[in-house]
């Protein structure tokens, strides 16, 4: 049973019980709801985590700008192709302080979806997302991002206009910017698209959200040719919040509230904000140029090999 | 022996070891590359049976069709770069397996032999016509050329060698994209090569790519698309999304010649599609007008 049939039984249960009234079923029934809850929502897989970070009722990246900034300003447009509406990019104050806020916007319907591509952003998106930062750093304004894509999108007009090199170009820049970036995954953070905005001084990230860099579908389809084994396949590619956390990978988790962000938008609102800020204000020490050092040094020791000793060579040798 | 001397002593016999290493690596990868007279193979293109040593003389291309090969890393270096300059850096990485997938070391070392590479990517030392500069070459029959830990590693110190002894970068990419088997290690590889790239261009030294048959993926994402210069081969296939995946999405036949290098050139994302047979001459060239006179 994974958290979506959980989540199905818990409401079933919930109703069972206010149809009931008052009768002495009713304690028991709140037993076993409490039980339930207590036993059986908590315990999340990889694939329970999956689904949840790709919950319909999740909230998106526009929710949390609009609890986040009241005075959002949105600005669209890459000044060269078009504008990509799978990207949200403008300014707001968070606390006072404005920040440059760059989104990726999935929709709450299916018309929205429609209209914003299901999150999956094209180039002109991420030109966009690079104007505005460009902005950004001439103003010395910090940079929030919130990543929630199931990746860049893979058409057509998108390979024509050049997907790959618009993300190398967010990420070669990105790596020069002298103001801080804070990148936070709320949601799905799918491969190099998600990279494009995720290349931060400080990656936070919601407990249940995934950054992974295939979907376990995908990994699924080309390690054993069979796409319906994606559970197995989450679970080995440790794109979990807590496995990211434990290889160093992203810095904060951000805990959600019982159930997932959509049980309570109000609190999860609330711990990103606060998360936000004290990054902010621990980030706000640095000069530029550390700014830049450290987001760089970061990165340069992301990796996981090894290499010779060399003055062990000759043994080794023999 | 006083402090320094130990330093000195263990510097010396660190040199040596190195060039013991490279010696040993460069007599082993030739040897490997003796191919019989009578080695037939079918070209990809043309289907034509052709004569392999005839080929490879003509300079791997298909003497009936034009078809420019998959070179190996070694071929490529021996082929673009003067004879006996080519010192190789970077030895000794081992490729781990962070996610414990069953049968990814047995797989690693099933090219290594295969190939006789550490990994998909070598780079070093070398000179074209006389002109020094930093070289990488990835390899695509390693692991279809993919991008983990080492191979990112690596190009990542390919960029600060080239800023240690100021030198110009060219590299030739030849790969399937990030590999997925070191999962989110891979996708940052990303992010480290592009900042690598970026350093080095902020010092004012060229970095010249030149994009072989396949690249695609995070290499392309990454510093794949970052080249001052932007070469290609004919006919390879460059693009982020694999071919197959764009008809699975968009459940269509993709057009002839579509995410082939002329048609980038076309769409203005390559500088030149250059044939592999004039490809060190420019290479020179382009190497000669950038040359630093300090």
């Amino acid at each position: 049973m994974n958290i979506l049939d959980k989540e199905r039984k818990l409401q079933v249960l919930e109703k069972n019980i206010s149809d009931l009234g008052d009768s002495e079923s009713v304690s028991k029934l709140v037993e076993e709801v409490e039980k339930f809850k207590k036993n059986e929502m908590t315990k999340l897989s990889s694939w329970d985590k999956v689904l949840l970070a790709r919950h319909p009722k999740r909230p998106k990246s526009r929710d949390f700008i609009d609890y986040l900034s009241k005075d959002f300003i949105e600005f669209h447009g890459d000044r060269l192709f078009g504008d990509d509406k799978s990207i949200i990019g403008g300014i707001g104050s968070i606390d006072g302080i404005v920040f440059t806020i760059i989104a990726q916007q999935k929709g709450n319907t299916v018309e929205e979806n429609i209209k914003r591509n299901f999150g999956m952003p094209h180039p002109e998106g991420y030109r966009k997302a690079l104007r505005l930062m460009k902005q950004a750093e001439k103003f010395n304004r910090p940079i929030l991002t919130l990543i929630d894509t199931p990746g860049a999108y893979p058409g057509l007009g998108a390979e024509e206009r050049g997907q790959g090199f618009a993300i190398a170009e967010n990420l070669k820049e990105m790596s020069r910017l002298t103001v801080p970036v804070i990148a936070v995954v709320i949601g799905e953070g799918g491969s190099g698209g998600a990279l494009a905005l995720g290349f931060a001084n400080e990656v936070l990230m919601l407990e249940n959200a995934i950054y992974s860099i295939l979907s376990p579908e995908g990994y699924a389809s080309i390690v054993w040719k069979d796409s319906s084994k994606a559970p197995l396949a989450a679970e080995q590619m440790k794109i979990t919040a807590a496995d990211l956390k434990d290889f160093d990978i992203i810095d904060e988790i951000i805990l959600e509230p019982f159930g997932g962000a959509h049980f309570n938008p109000e609190l999860t609102f609330e711990k990103t904000k606060k998360c936000i800020m004290d990054t902010y204000y621990h980030l706000s020490g640095l000069a530029r140029t550390e700014l830049q050092y450290q987001r760089n040094a970061k990165v340069r020791n992301f990796g996981f090999l090894q290499r010779f000793n060399y003055d062990n060579l000759k043994e080794v040798r023999k | 022996m006083n402090k320094i001397g130990e330093t000195i002593n263990k510097r010396k016999k660190l040199k040596h070891n190195i060039r013991l290493m490279n010696e040993e690596s460069r007599v082993n990868r030739e040897l490997d590359l003796d191919i019989p007279e009578g080695l037939y193979d079918k070209c990809p293109k043309c289907g034509k049976l052709t004569n392999m040593k005839l080929n490879i003389e003509n300079d791997y291309i298909c003497k009936n069709c034009g078809y420019h090969f998959r070179m190996r890393a070694i071929d490529r270096i021996k082929y673009i770069l003067d004879e006996d300059s080519f010192v190789e850096k970077g030895i000794g990485y081992i490729t781990l397996n962070p996610l414990y997938i069953e049968g990814y070391e047995a797989k690693i070392n099933k090219y290594k032999k295969e190939t006789s590479l550490d990994e998909a990517y070598i780079y070093g030392f070398g000179q074209i016509y006389g002109e020094p500069c930093i070289i990488g070459v990835m390899d695509s029959h390693f692991m279809m050329g993919s991008m983990g830990s080492v191979v990112g590693e690596k190009v990542a110190k390919t960029f600060e060698y080239a800023i240690y002894k100021k030198l110009p970068v060219i590299i030739f990419t030849a790969s399937g994209g990030a590999r997925m088997q070191e999962g989110i290690f891979s996708l940052m590889q990303m992010a480290k090569t592009s900042a690598a790239v970026a350093k080095h261009c902020s010092l004012g030294y060229l970095y010249v790519s030149v994009l072989t048959d396949p690249t695609t993926g995070g290499v392309t994402a990454s510093f794949a698309s970052l080249g001052d210069i932007i070469l290609a081969e004919p006919n390879a296939l460059i693009g982020f999304a694999g071919p197959r995946v764009i008809e699975q999405t968009i459940n269509q036949k993709l057009p002839e010649g579509f995410q082939r290098s002329e048609f980038l050139m076309e769409k203005g994302f390559i500088d030149q599609v250059i044939n592999r047979k004039d490809l060190k001459k420019t290479l020179h060239q382009i190497l000669q007008m950038h040359r630093r006179t300090v």
